[in-house]
């Protein structure tokens, strides 16, 4: 069941971002980030975990994942912190992505050529 | 004469609009679905094998995050993901395997300028600003909830 | 007026220049499409055993050269002037190949117009006794044109139907009064035209009005209509963008019925994944130097009328919100 939900959550919200590609001008670069911040936006309203929890990877794994983890983090480290945890927080649980996007595509890249 | 080279400009931008052909509407969004949700799919696959540990749940969504944006760096170096998502669009943009790749390719890409000012300078020429938006956009979220709720909230 | 001016753009040849020499090459892909019968040399690696896609291109038009001064009895310092182009910013590959080759250079840029740009400016040189021998090459690659343009090749990107593909390859062509080939005999520069359009996969469409402004300038110039030539090859306006210049020439009154070609939207095979078609410096250069050439050698055609042209714009312009001009140069090339 839980194969379904991903399959099918997942694969929905990437099918209504191709949608809007094809009938918009906007590029993808454009959606990507529009993605990103409602993900930030519906997980600070307190939507996203709820729905993460329930759709499980095809929440998690779309970049609206990505902008949640943003504001998940923040709000991790303001209950310890206070105030300053909207600034530690930021990469709190995002880091993890950005740090081995990094490593991953670095060591990627040094191994590989573009090809087509 | 202002006038008319601005009707002769609308007037253009019609025949332009009347000349565009109409994307493929319902083969882009099956394949945007298909491919996006095979990417969940799997990933929830591996979500599943990391829960079967002793993880937090935390730790099992890093986890399995951190194991698609391995894959989505592996596939670009192959070469395979520009194909994957000339076809699937969206459905290959859109997953964490995608942002991986907008890392990957523009590494790749921008070696040929040099490891310091070509690679390590360029790398996040795509995805900066999904990072930037995204905190900017999380931090005023935040904020508004916390200016409502209170910091224990 | 000046004796050798028809109307107002065209220049009209006292004695016409000759293209005596003309040499295409170009990679796998260009050969599996419409012109690759046409290509001199096909290279299996688009890449050309470099390290980047720039010097790829470098070594295409340096090989290119050097092929099509092998067809004549020419030696490099036989070539008074080189005149060439690409799409490369500051046009580093005409003249990174021009320090290498040692022959006067003259860097011109007009984007994908810049072989006709060139053959025009090498004729006026050749016809004015100010020249013997001219060389006329252009080029583009897919590689590096995508990365300055666009983006990182292997990015997840879904191309829109209407954007092009740069042709990867290069072709050249030597002009001078010696020998034998095919004419030049008329040349119309044209004016930059810009009906504003602002979508980089939209350039067939910033480029038309551009085409049919010039067409129908040298048909007014020189008195002609489409029955006057065998053939009017446009390029690289696309699938796309050549529906959209029929449109606005049948406005001014021209039809050009199955007279009219469009090198960018027949380079390559629907199967090929190309979008609306080539594009690039070599686009309508592989047109020019192989496919009319050729088929002027065996009888096909005539006299033919190119028209390129070019999107005149920067990833720079674009992004902060100028819309796309157009340019085209036609030139009149008399086989009889």
């Amino acid at each position: 069941m839980d194969y379904v939900k991903a399959f099918l959550v997942g694969g929905g919200i990437c099918a209504v971002c191709q949608i809007i590609y094809d009938n918009t001008k906007l590029t993808s670069a454009h959606i990507l980030v529009g993605l990103a911040v409602l993900g930030a936006v519906l997980g600070g309203i307190g939507i996203y975990e709820p729905f993460v929890e329930w759709a499980g990877a095809g929440a998690l794994i779309p970049v609206s994942g990505f902008g949640n983890s943003i504001v998940a983090g923040m709000l991790l480290e303001v209950k310890r912190l206070g105030w300053l945890g909207l600034f530690t927080g930021a990469f709190e649980v995002t880091g993890l992505g950005l740090a081995s996007a990094i490593i991953f595509a670095s060591g990627v890249a040094l191994l590989f050529d573009p090809k087509h | 004469m202002e006038k008319s080279a601005y009707e002769e400009r609308s007037r253009y931008q019609q025949m332009v609009t009347a000349r565009t052909p109409k994307p493929k509407y319902a083969k882009n969004i099956a394949l945007a679905y298909l491919v996006g949700g095979a990417i969940c799919t799997l990933a929830q696959a591996v979500f599943n094998a990391f829960s079967g540990m002793s993880l937090t749940k935390l730790e099992v969504s890093a986890a399995t995050l951190a194991t698609i944006i391995a894959l989505g760096a592996v596939v670009t170096g192959l070469g395979v993901y520009d194909c994957l998502a000339e076809r699937g669009g969206m459905g290959a943009a859109v997953p964490i395997s995608g942002f991986s790749n907008t890392i990957t390719a523009a590494a790749m890409d921008f070696k040929r300028e040099g490891y310091l000012l070509g690679m390590g300078a360029k790398m996040f020429v795509i995805a900066g600003p999904v990072i930037v938006y995204g905190l900017v956009g999380g931090f005023v979220v935040t904020l508004i909830r916390l200016a409502f709720a209170g910091i224990s909230g | 007026m000046a004796q050798k001016r028809m109307g107002a753009q065209t220049i009209v040849f006292g004695k016409p220049p000759k293209i005596i020499a003309s040499a295409t090459l170009a990679g796998p892909k260009e050969r599996d499409g419409n012109f690759g019968d046409y290509i001199d040399t096909i290279v299996d690696e688009p890449m050309m055993q470099e390290a980047t896609a720039e010097k790829a291109e470098r070594k295409m038009l340096y090989q290119v050269i050097q092929e099509s001064l092998a067809k004549t009895a020419l030696q490099e310092s036989d070539i008074n002037y080189y005149i060439g182009g690409d799409l490369l910013n500051q046009i580093i590959s005409s003249s990174y190949c021009a320090r290498d080759l040692g022959i006067p250079f003259i860097g011109i840029y007009g984007a994908c117009s810049s072989m006709v740009e060139g053959l025009g400016l090498g004729a006026v040189m050749v016809d004015g006794d100010f020249a013997d021998n001219v060389l006329i090459a252009t080029s583009s690659h897919y590689h590096a044109s995508e990365r300055q343009f666009r983006y990182p090749i292997e990015l997840n990107i879904q191309h829109k139907q209407t954007s092009q593909w740069t042709v990867s390859g290069a072709a050249a062509g030597i002009l001078t009064h010696q020998g034998e080939g095919p004419k030049i005999t008329h040349i119309t520069f044209g004016k930059v035209v810009d009906l504003g359009v602002k979508q980089p996969d939209l350039l067939g469409a910033a480029m038309a009005p551009a085409a049919s402004d010039t067409l129908c300038q040298h048909f007014a110039d020189t008195n002609t209509t489409p029955g006057d030539y065998d053939l009017i090859l446009t390029g690289d306006l696309g699938s796309m963008g050549q529906q959209l210049f029929v449109d606005l020439v049948k406005e001014a009154g021209y039809t050009l019925g199955t007279k009219h070609k469009d090198t960018g939207a027949d380079f390559y095979k629907p199967h090929q994944r190309a979008g609306a078609g080539g594009s690039g410096c070599a686009c309508i250069a592989l047109g020019i130097m192989g496919y009319v050439i050729k088929e002027m050698y065996q009888g096909k055609y005539h006299k033919i009328l190119a028209l390129a042209t070019g999107a005149l714009f920067s990833p720079l312009s674009y992004q902060q919100g100028d819309s796309i001009s157009g340019i085209a140069h036609g030139v009149v090339i008399d086989n009889t």
